[in-house]
C-alpha cells in the first residue's frame, strides 16, 4: 500500500487548501478514500456525526501534477484513510508560498500522511517544513460502510439561493433557535423558518429554478401530476447548515438541495473540479 | 513582559531602566534594559553607601493601561515623564500632550527584592544568531495554542524545530510538524552537533513579536537539555534577554544525586490538552525534593506499575521515574493548581549578573516563593 503525490502549482495548492478547508469545517474526522483517478473525503451517517453525512469527490488530476497509488491488493486498488481533516488544513495553511507540497503515506511509529513543504528562502538551500498527520488505516472488510450515498427519491429539488445571503440569513437565525425549516416548493419558492414561543422568522426566497432530473420514474418529474405550489419540509439542526455555509469559501457553479419531507435535505454543491454532497437529516 | 507575568519589576541602576518580569511558576524571566541614552533624561536617584536605588513593582495591568493604545499616543503624545517617589508611594506616569493636556497616572508600587535571573550566556555551549523574521517565520507553522517547542541541531548544520509530544499516546493522535532552517539563514551558528532543547512557544512568541517589530536580530544561547535557554536583543540602547527553563532530557542526565543540585530531574508529565501550562512553582527545600525523588528512583526500578495519581492522567511512561515525579509533584505543587508539565525549574538563586565573568555573588538570595506573597 503507497501514496505519493505532489502539487506544484500554487493556484492548484490553493484550490486544494480551500476544499480541504471546507471539508474540516464539516467534519472532525472523516474517510479519505483514494483511487487511481480521483479522492474522495467521505463522513458517514453514523449517530456519532448527528447522522449528517458527507461525499465529496476531486479527480486527483486537476489538482496533483505527481500521484501515484497502490492500493492494498491488485483487484481492491484503493486506500481508505480516517483522519482529522482539521490536520490538513493546518498543514497547508502555512504553505500557501510554497515551492512544492509533497504528501506521502509512511508508517514510522504509525501510520501517518506526510506532508512536506518546500518553501522559498532567502539562503540557499529551500526550507523544508514536515507535518506528520497521524491516519487510520481502514481495513477492507469495512469499505462498506463508506459507499457513495444515492440520491433519495426527493419530493422537491430547487436551487439555491446566493450562498452568501442564504449563509447570513441562516447565522442570525442561529441566534434564536437551534432547529430551521427548511421548505420548498416545484415553484422556484424556498422559506427558511425558525420559529420559537417568542418569535418566529420566515425569510423567503423565490424565482430560484427548479433542476430537471432526467427521471426512470414518470410521476417524479412530471409537472402534470404534482402540484406546483405545495411545499415540502424538513426541519433540521440550523448548525449543521451553518457549517456548510461558513465552509464555503468560492461560489460554487451550481447549488442545489433536494429535500424529502421531513426526513433529509440533500445539498450539492458543484465545483469544476469538486463536487460536494452534504446530508443533514430531518429532527423527528 | 506582559506575556510572562502579572507584576511589572522597575528598576533603576547607573546603567539604565531595567524592567522585568518573572512567571508564576518561574519559570520564565525576561528584562529590558534601557540605557540611559534612550531616554532625554535619566536620573536614577542617588544611592547611598548604605541604601540601594530603589526598586519596585507595579500590577503589570496597571502599567499597561497608561499606554493603552500606541497610535493614538504616537498621534498625541510629546512626552512622557517617568517619576519615582517613594515617599509617596507612587510611581508617576505623567503624560505631555498636545494642546497643553497632561495625563498624570498615579501607580500604587510595592517594594520588592531585586529580580534576577542566575544565568551565564558565556557557558552555554551554543549559540544562533538570526534576523528575527526568520524566526518568525519559523514560528508560523505552529498552532498558536501549541506549548513546547524542540530546537535542534542536524546533520549539514541544519537546525530543526518541532513542536514537542509528550508520550506515546499523544503521539499517535497528535499532527507532528518540524522545520529545518538551513544554516545560512542564521546571521552565526556556533552549535554542539546533536544538541537541541525543549522549552515554552508561549514566551518567546512574546519576545519575537517584539524583535520583528524593532528589527533586531534575535541571538539564542542555549547549553545541554535542562539548562535554561536565554535569547537576547542587543541595541546601543537597549538590552533584552529572556529566559527560559528548558526539559531536561532524562537520558542524558547523570545518575550522581551529589552533581550539581540543578540537576534535578523531572519526567515529563501529563498535560491537560489545550490548557496552558503552568510550571510547577519551584520548592523553597530543594535537599528534601531531591533526596526524596532519589529515595523513590532507587526504590521503583523501572516502575511502570502503580496507581495512576488521581490528578493526572493515566499515561504510558516512557520513562521509569513517572511514579516517585507524581509523589514529589505533589509535595512541591500549590494545592488546587491544574496538572502541569514538569520542567526543570530554574535558575533562580543568589544573584548573578549576565554575561559577565567573575561576578561577584551577593549574598542577596533571590526570587524565592516568598516573594510570590508580595
Amino acid at each position: 500500500m503507497r501514496f505519493r503525490a505532489k502539487i506544484v502549482d500554487l493556484a492548484c495548492l490553493n484550490h486544494f487548501s480551500r476544499i480541504i478547508n471546507t471539508i474540516a469545517k464539516l467534519a472532525k474526522t472523516c474517510i479519505l478514500r483514494l483511487t487511481v483517478c480521483k479522492l474522495y473525503f467521505i463522513l458517514s451517517d453514523k449517530v456519532a456525526n448527528g447522522g449528517a453525512s458527507m461525499w465529496c469527490e476531486l479527480s486527483q488530476g486537476n489538482f496533483f501534477d505527481e500521484f501515484q497509488m497502490e492500493g492494498v491488493a491488485a483487484e481492491h486498488n484503493e486506500i481508505y484513510l480516517e483522519l482529522v481533516p482539521d490536520n490538513l488544513s493546518r498543514a497547508l495553511k502555512t504553505a500557501q508560498s510554497a515551492k512544492a507540497v509533497k504528501i506521502k503515506l509512511t508508517n514510522k511509529h504509525c501510520p501517518c500522511l506526510r506532508v512536506a513543504v518546500e518553501l522559498p528562502s532567502l539562503s540557499s538551500s529551500s526550507r523544508i517544513v514536515t507535518h506528520d498527520i497521524p491516519v487510520g488505516v481502514i481495513p477492507r472488510r469495512m469499505w462498506n460502510d463508506f459507499r457513495e450515498p444515492s440520491v433519495p427519491d426527493f419530493d422537491v429539488s430547487i436551487y439555491l439561493p446566493v450562498l452568501k445571503t442564504m449563509k447570513s440569513v441562516v447565522e442570525r437565525m442561529k441566534n434564536l433557535s437551534n432547529f430551521i425549516v427548511v421548505e420548498a416548493n416545484l415553484s422556484g419558492e424556498m422559506n427558511l423558518k425558525i420559529e420559537t414561543d417568542l418569535v418566529s422568522v420566515t425569510t423567503h426566497f423565490k424565482d430560484l429554478g427548479n433542476p430537471p432530473w432526467a427521471s426512470a420514474d414518470g410521476c417524479r418529474s412530471s409537472a402534470q401530476g404534482r402540484d406546483l405550489e405545495s411545499m415540502a419540509e424538513a426541519c433540521i439542526d440550523i448548525k449543521k447548515l451553518q457549517q456548510l455555509l461558513a465552509g464555503q469559501q468560492v461560489n460554487p457553479t451550481k447549488a442545489l438541495c433536494n429535500i424529502v419531507r421531513k426526513r433529509v435535505v440533500h445539498f450539492i454543491l458543484l465545483h469544476e473540479e469538486v463536487s460536494l454532497q452534504y446530508f443533514i437529516p430531518a429532527i423527528a | 513582559l506582559s506575556r510572562i507575568g502579572d507584576e511589572l519589576y522597575l528598576e533603576p541602576s547607573e546603567s539604565g531602566l531595567s524592567l522585568r518580569a518573572v512567571n508564576s511558576s518561574r519559570s520564565a524571566f525576561a528584562s529590558f534594559l534601557f540605557g540611559p541614552l534612550f531616554f532625554q533624561l535619566y536620573e536614577p536617584g542617588a544611592a547611598g553607601p548604605d541604601t540601594e536605588l530603589f526598586r519596585c513593582k507595579v500590577h503589570m495591568k496597571s502599567f499597561l493601561g497608561v499606554f493603552r493604545s500606541l497610535p493614538s499616543l504616537e498621534k498625541s503624545v510629546g512626552k512622557c515623564l517617568i517619576l519615582l517617589k517613594p515617599r509617596a508611594s507612587r510611581l508617576v506616569l505623567q503624560l505631555h500632550c498636545k494642546h497643553g493636556v497632561t495625563k498624570t497616572h498615579n501607580l500604587a508600587f510595592q517594594e520588592c527584592e531585586r529580580l534576577q535571573a542566575v544565568f551565564d550566556t558565556q557557558r552555554c555551549s551554543s549559540r544562533l544568531c538570526a534576523p528575527a523574521r526568520v524566526l518568525a517565520e519559523a514560528v508560523v507553522h505552529f498552532p498558536p495554542t501549541l506549548a513546547e517547542v524542540t530546537l535542534g541541531t542536524g546533520p549539514g548544520g541544519k537546525i530543526s524545530l518541532r513542536n514537542y509530544v509528550e508520550d506515546e499516546a499523544e503521539a499517535s493522535k497528535t499532527m507532528l510538524t518540524e522545520l529545518w532552517l538551513a544554516e545560512d539563514e542564521f546571521q552565526s551558528v556556533a552549535v554542539c552537533p546533536g544538541s537541541h532543547i525543549t522549552f515554552c512557544l508561549k514566551e518567546f512568541r512574546g519576545l519575537l513579536s517584539f524583535a520583528e517589530a524593532s528589527n533586531l536580530p534575535l541571538t539564542i544561547h542555549f547549553d545541554e537539555p535542562g539548562r535554561p535557554v536565554v535569547f537576547t536583543l542587543d541595541d546601543t540602547v537597549l538590552e533584552v534577554h529572556l529566559v527560559l527553563a528548558t526539559l531536561s532530557d532524562l537520558e542524558n542526565n547523570s545518575q550522581s544525586p551529589s552533581t550539581n543540585r540543578d540537576q534535578r530531574e523531572h519526567s515529563p508529565s501529563c498535560s491537560v490538552p489545550g490548557s496552558v501550562s503552568h510550571l510547577p512553582a519551584l520548592s523553597d527545600d530543594f535537599a528534601d525534593d531531591l533526596e526524596s525523588y532519589m529515595a523513590a528512583m532507587e526504590t521503583s526500578e523501572g516502575g511502570s506499575g502503580g496507581p495512576p495519581s488521581p490528578t493526572f492522567p493515566l499515561r504510558t511512561p516512557r520513562l521509569a521515574q513517572s511514579d516517585p515525579e507524581d509523589d514529589e509533584e505533589e509535595e512541591g505543587a500549590v494545592p488546587g493548581t491544574p496538572p502541569h508539565k514538569k520542567f526543570r525549574s530554574l535558575f533562580f538563586g543568589s544573584v548573578m549578573t549576565p554575561g559577565r565573568p567573575g561576578p561577584a555573588i551577593t549574598e542577596e538570595v533571590l526570587a524565592e516563593d516568598s516573594d510570590g506573597e508580595c
